[in-house]
């Protein structure tokens, strides 16, 4: 599987001077689309965190983190702070998914339609893998269901392939089955 | 006419698009309204659209997320993949299947069967036309 989103970790610090030979060393975890921007946000939000920037600031390491297991599903809390139109609003978004990148990508997703809000906009404060009990929207909590039931309606017929598809059709699909 | 197929824990699904395309794999658990964990003993349990997927009538009894091999056990309890077999949409993709494995020469053989199968049924046909007149 492909994510758009990648979750590293990022070590870094300040330049050690004669004064402070040696300084606090800050790690993080966040999410970019490869390791180059990753490096770059972690300096976005040391700066604003701490008194450290990237002009006498040196990286320590950065590794990425993969998801342990990757074939049951969770349900994962996002809280979120992002910059709109008119000013700066926290939120929390809850998504089932089987992999944490799976859920950020679902966030940026839904950020960017419901909210016209893009990825530089949008901070992630903290993510947390959620319990059924403690899941709060409903549409996370209506699949928690192991009696689960419900049809597929609108059913297209699709060609096997992308090669395959065409645009024009000689009859009408039927859409139930 | 109410569903027959509904989505649900233990639903046997065949897979229409992408790398997995023509297996016939279990649905183990939902995600949400788009997706669910699908598994069979021949892939990795993986996330798959529902948009990948066409339901069959066969539904095995499964719970949630079982253990590959509590499922695999459960395939075979239900006889999933004779029942496949033997079921019209099943055979028709065998079928399908072998057509498409023959080379010219065995293609000639099906025109030549089919002449002569067609030639039989003719002169049997003129036969009871002929008793009828």
């Amino acid at each position: 599987m492909s994510f758009r989103f990648h979750q590293y970790q990022v070590v870094g610090r300040a330049l050690p001077t004669p004064t402070n030979e040696s300084p606090k060393i800050y790690r993080m975890k966040l999410w970019a689309t490869n390791e180059v921007r990753a490096k770059s946000k972690f300096w976005y939000f040391l700066r604003k965190l701490k008194k450290v920037k990237k002009s006498h600031g040196q990286m320590l390491a950065i590794n990425e983190i993969f998801e342990k297991k990757p074939t049951t599903i969770k349900n994962f809390g996002i809280w979120v702070r992002y910059q709109s139109r008119t000013g700066y609003h926290n939120m929390y978004k809850e998504y089932r998914d089987i992999t944490l990148n799976g859920a950020v990508e679902q966030m940026y997703d839904e950020m960017a339609s419901r909210h016209r809000v893009r990825f530089p906009c949008i901070q992630i404060i903290k993510t947390a893998t959620v319990p059924v009990a403690l899941c709060k929207r409903e549409n996370t909590k209506q699949f928690h269901d192991s009696k689960i039931k419900f049809p597929l309606t609108y059913r297209k017929i699709r060609p096997p392939s992308r090669k395959l598809k065409t645009t024009y059709k000689a009859s009408r699909p039927n859409t139930f089955v | 006419m109410p569903f027959r197929r509904y989505v649900e824990i233990g639903r046997v699904a065949l897979v229409n698009y992408g790398p997995q395309y023509g297996k016939l794999v279990v649905i183990v658990d939902v995600i949400d309204q788009n997706r669910a964990l699908i598994d069979s003993p021949t892939i990795v349990r993986t996330q798959i659209n529902f948009k990948r997927l066409s339901l069959t009538d066969i539904k095995i009894d499964i719970s949630r997320n079982p253990l590959k091999k509590e499922l695999k056990a459960a395939i075979d309890a239900a006889d999933v993949h004779n029942k496949w077999d033997s079921s019209s949409w099943g055979r028709k993709l065998i079928v399908q299947k072998r057509r498409a494995a023959l080379n010219d020469f065995d293609r000639f053989k099906v025109m030549v069967a089919r002449i002569k199968r067609s030639s039989l049924i003719k002169k049997e046909m003129s036969k009871l036309r002929k008793q009828k007149a």
